[in-house]
C-alpha cells in the first residue's frame, strides 16, 4: 500500500526494504527528533497565545494600545539584540566543534548563556519597573497575556541558560546540536512575541 | 506463558472484572434512578451508588493495570518478578480496602470518623485507613515490579509503564491533603484526579498498547520505542499544564483560563498519535497473529480514546464554551466515552491478549469476544451521543435562557431514557466478555469468518 513518504521510516519495514528506510523526511532533520517534537509544541503552544492575545485585543483596542504605551520598547528591542547575538554564538559553536576547537566552541557556549543572563536581567528591570507602577496580571487583559507570554518566555530562557552550560560541558556534537536547536526556539519566539506584543499598534 | 510468576495475572484479572460487573450494574442502577428517580432514595441515596459507580470503575482498571504490569514485565525484563508472595499480599490488602469501601459509603457506619469514616471530596471518599491501604498496597506492587525490572532487562515499555506506575502512587499522596479552605482543596484534589487520567494513565495506556502492538503485529521494537518516546512527550507536555482547564471557576488565578484552554486543546495531540500508531502498526505489520479479538480491543481502544478523551475532550475545554457547558450532561458524555475507550478497552484488550496464554490455550471464543466488543463500544457510543444532546439542551435552557436546574432535568427525560437504554447494552456486553473470557469453549476462529469482522 502506498503511504506519505514523511511516515516512511515510522512504519515497520521489510528486510529487503531497510537500505530505503533511510529517505524518510524527518531523517533528514538534524539532531534528535523528540527535540524537534518538543520544538513543534512549543511554537504551537506560544503561537495559540499569540492568536488569542490577538484575538482579545479585538474586543478592546484602545485599551490594549493604552496598556502597551506603559512598555519599555526600547529595552524589548535591546534585549532582541542580546537574543540574537546568543543565537549566533551557539550557532557557531557546533561549526567550532565540527572543526575540533573545542576551546574556541566553550568560549561560544558560555558566552551565549551569558548574553542569555544579561537578556533575563534586561527583562527583570522590565518587570520591577511594571511592578513599581502598580502594574499586575489582573491590571488589563493585554497585562494578563504580557505576563503569560514573557514570562513563560523568560522561563525557557532560563531553561536555555542552563542547557548552553551543560552542552558546553558534556560537547557532544549531538549534544550541542540538540540544545543549540533549542536555543535557536527560544530566539525564534522572542522574534515572533517582540512585535506583535511591544510594536503592534 | 514463559515465566511462572506471569499467572499471577490470573488472580487480578478475575477480580478486576468482578469489579467490572459491580461497576456496570452500579452505573445501570444510577441511569435507572435518572428516570425513576424515587428508586432507592430512601435506602441508598444515588450520591452513594455514584460513588460505588466510580470507585469501583478506578479500582477495577487499577486492578488491571496491575495485572498487566505482572503479566508484561517478566517478559520483557526476562526474569519472574521478584516475589509472588508480594504480589497476592498487594491484592489482598487492595481486595480488604474495597470491601471496607463498600461497607462504609453503604452503611455509613462511622460517620465523621477521621480514620474509618468516609471523606467528602469527590472520587476520594475512601475512608483514610483505606487509603493507607491503598498506599501501602502501591508501595508493595512498586518494589515488586522495579526490583524485577532493575535485576533483568529494560526495555523502553518498562521503562514508561514504571514511570507512569510510580507517578500514579506518588500523585496519590495528595488524597491525604485537605486544606480546609474549598478552591485549595480543589487545586489539590485535580493533581490527583486529573494528572492521573491525563497524565501518568496515559504513559500506562501507551506503554501497554505499545506492547500490545509488539506482539501483535510483530513489528521492530525499534519502530514502537520511537512512537512510544512521542506520545509519552506529547502526553506530559500537554497534560501537566493541561490541568489548569480545571481551574477556570475554582477560585484560582485568571491566567489559568489561558495556560488550561492552550494546553488542554494540545492534549488531543497523544491521543492523536496513539490512535495513528495503533492502526499504522497494524497496516505495516507482518504477524497475523490468532488473537484476532484482542487486535480489535486494541484498535478500539486507540479510536474511541482519540474520540472520547480527545475530540470530546476538546469539545468543552475552552474556557469561553465551559463557561456555559460546565458541570453539564456534556461532561458526563466525555467522562464515559472517555473512561471506556482510553482504560476500560485497554483492560479489556490486555485481559482479551493474555488470558488465554494465562490459561495454556489457543485464542478462544473470540467471536463472542468480538461481539462483546461491538456491543458495549455501540452502547457506550449511543450514550454519548445521547448525553452529548442531553448535554447541550440543558445548557441552552439552563445556562443561556436561565431555566431552573430540575425543571431543565424534566425536558431532558427522553435522553436519560434512552441512556437508559444504552446502559443495559453495555451491561449485557459486559456479561458476555466476561462469558467469553471466563469459559473457554471454541478454540481458535476459522479463517473464513476473519474477513468479516471488520477491523474498525
Amino acid at each position: 500500500m502506498p503511504c506519505p513518504r514523511f511516515i516512511d521510516n515510522w512504519l515497520p519495514v521489510d528486510q529487503h526494504m531497510k537500505e530505503n528506510a533511510t529517505s524518510s523526511v524527518l531523517d533528514e532533520l538534524p539532531g534528535e527528533l523528540l527535540i524537534w517534537v518538543l520544538i513543534v509544541s512549543e511554537l504551537l503552544v506560544f503561537g495559540a497565545g499569540l492568536a488569542a492575545f490577538m484575538a482579545v485585543r479585538l474586543t478592546d483596542p484602545v485599551g490594549f494600545a493604552e496598556a502597551q504605551s506603559h512598555l519599555h520598547g526600547t529595552a524589548a528591542a535591546l534585549n532582541t539584540i542580546v537574543l540574537v547575538s546568543s543565537g549566533y554564538l551557539a550557532a557557531r559553536a557546533l561549526r567550532l566543534r565540527n572543526a575540533a576547537r573545542r576551546t574556541a566552541e566553550r568560549f561560544c557556549l558560555v558566552a551565549a548563556a551569558a548574553l542569555g543572563v544579561v537578556f533575563l536581567a534586561i527583562k527583570g528591570i522590565e518587570y520591577a519597573d511594571k511592578a513599581s507602577l502598580g502594574i499586575t496580571y489582573e491590571t488589563h487583559p493585554f497585562f494578563t497575556f504580557y505576563y503569560l507570554l514573557t514570562g513563560f518566555h523568560a522561563a525557557h530562557v532560563v531553561a536555555g541558560v542552563l542547557i548552553l552550560l551543560l552542552i558546553a560541558w558534556f560537547d557532544e556534537p549531538r549534544n550541542i546540536e540538540a540544545g543549540a536547536a533549542f536555543w535557536h526556539m527560544v530566539d525564534l519566539v522572542w522574534v515572533l512575541l517582540f512585535p506583535v506584543i511591544y510594536l503592534l499598534a | 506463558m514463559k515465566y511462572q510468576s506471569q499467572k499471577i495475572a490470573l488472580i487480578y484479572f478475575a477480580v478486576a472484572m468482578g469489579l467490572f460487573l459491580i461497576q456496570v450494574s452500579g452505573g445501570l442502577l444510577a441511569g435507572w434512578i435518572y428516570v425513576q428517580p424515587n428508586t432507592l432514595s430512601e435506602l441508598v441515596p444515588f450520591n452513594i451508588i455514584r460513588m460505588l459507580h466510580t470507585n469501583s470503575l478506578i479500582v477495577w482498571l487499577l486492578l488491571g493495570f496491575f495485572g498487566a504490569a505482572y503479566f508484561l514485565i517478566p517478559e520483557e525484563a526476562e526474569r519472574e518478578i521478584h516475589s509472588e508472595k508480594l504480589a497476592y499480599l498487594q491484592l489482598a490488602i487492595l481486595v480488604l480496602g474495597t470491601l471496607g469501601v463498600v461497607v462504609t459509603y453503604l452503611f455509613n457506619l462511622f460517620e465523621g470518623n477521621w480514620l474509618l469514616g468516609k471523606e467528602g471530596r469527590e472520587f476520594l471518599e475512601q475512608p483514610k485507613w483505606v487509603k493507607a491501604g491503598i498506599v501501602v498496597a502501591a508501595l508493595i506492587f512498586l518494589y515488586n515490579v522495579t526490583m524485577t525490572v532493575l535485576k533483568g532487562k529494560k526495555t523502553a515499555i518498562t521503562n514508561i509503564l514504571l514511570l507512569g506506575l510510580w507517578g500514579l502512587a506518588l500523585l496519590f499522596l495528595f488524597s491525604f491533603y485537605n486544606p480546609e479552605n474549598l478552591a485549595l482543596d480543589k487545586m489539590y484534589w485535580w493533581y490527583v484526579v486529573h494528572l492521573w487520567v491525563e497524565g501518568v494513565w496515559e504513559l500506562i495506556m501507551a506503554s501497554i498498547l505499545a506492547y500490545l502492538m509488539l506482539k501483535l503485529t510483530g513489528v521492530d521494537r525499534e519502530v514502537v520505542e520511537k512512537w512510544l518516546y512521542v506520545i509519552v512527550a506529547a502526553a506530559l507536555f500537554s497534560g501537566i499544564l493541561g490541568t489548569g482547564h480545571h481551574y477556570y471557576w475554582i477560585g484560582t488565578p485568571g491566567y489559568w483560563q489561558w495556560i488550561g484552554s492552550i494546553f488542554s486543546s494540545l492534549e488531543v495531540i497523544p491521543f492523536f498519535a496513539m490512535m495513528a500508531f495503533a492502526f499504522v502498526m497494524v497496516w505495516k505489520g507482518r504477524r497475523d497473529h490468532p488473537n484476532k479479538a484482542a487486535l480489535l480491543w486494541s484498535l478500539g481502544c486507540a479510536t474511541l480514546a482519540f474520540f472520547g478523551a480527545g475530540v470530546w475532550g476538546f469539545l468543552h475545554t475552552l474556557h469561553g464554551v465551559n463557561y456555559y457547558t460546565h458541570g453539564t450532561q456534556i461532561t458526563a458524555a466525555h467522562g464515559h466515552l472517555a473512561f471506556y475507550g482510553a482504560y476500560v478497552c485497554l483492560n479489556l484488550a490486555i485481559f482479551t491478549y493474555a488470558m488465554p496464554i494465562l490459561r495454556n490455550r489457543d485464542p478462544y471464543n473470540q467471536v463472542l469476544n468480538m461481539a462483546s466488543f461491538w456491543l458495549m463500544s455501540s452502547g457506550m457510543v449511543f450514550m454519548t451521543f445521547v448525553l452529548t444532546f442531553a448535554g447541550t439542551i440543558q445548557t441552552h435552557l439552563q445556562r443561556v435562557l436561565g431555566d431552573y436546574f430540575m425543571d431543565v432535568q424534566d425536558q431532558l427525560s427522553l435522553f436519560y431514557w434512552m441512556r437508559f437504554g444504552s446502559g443495559v447494552v453495555v451491561v449485557l456486553g459486559a456479561i458476555l466478555f466476561i462469558y467469553s473470557i471466563s469459559v473457554p469453549r471454541k478454540e481458535l476462529i476459522e479463517p473464513g469468518q476473519v474477513s468479516e469482522v471488520p477491523a474498525e
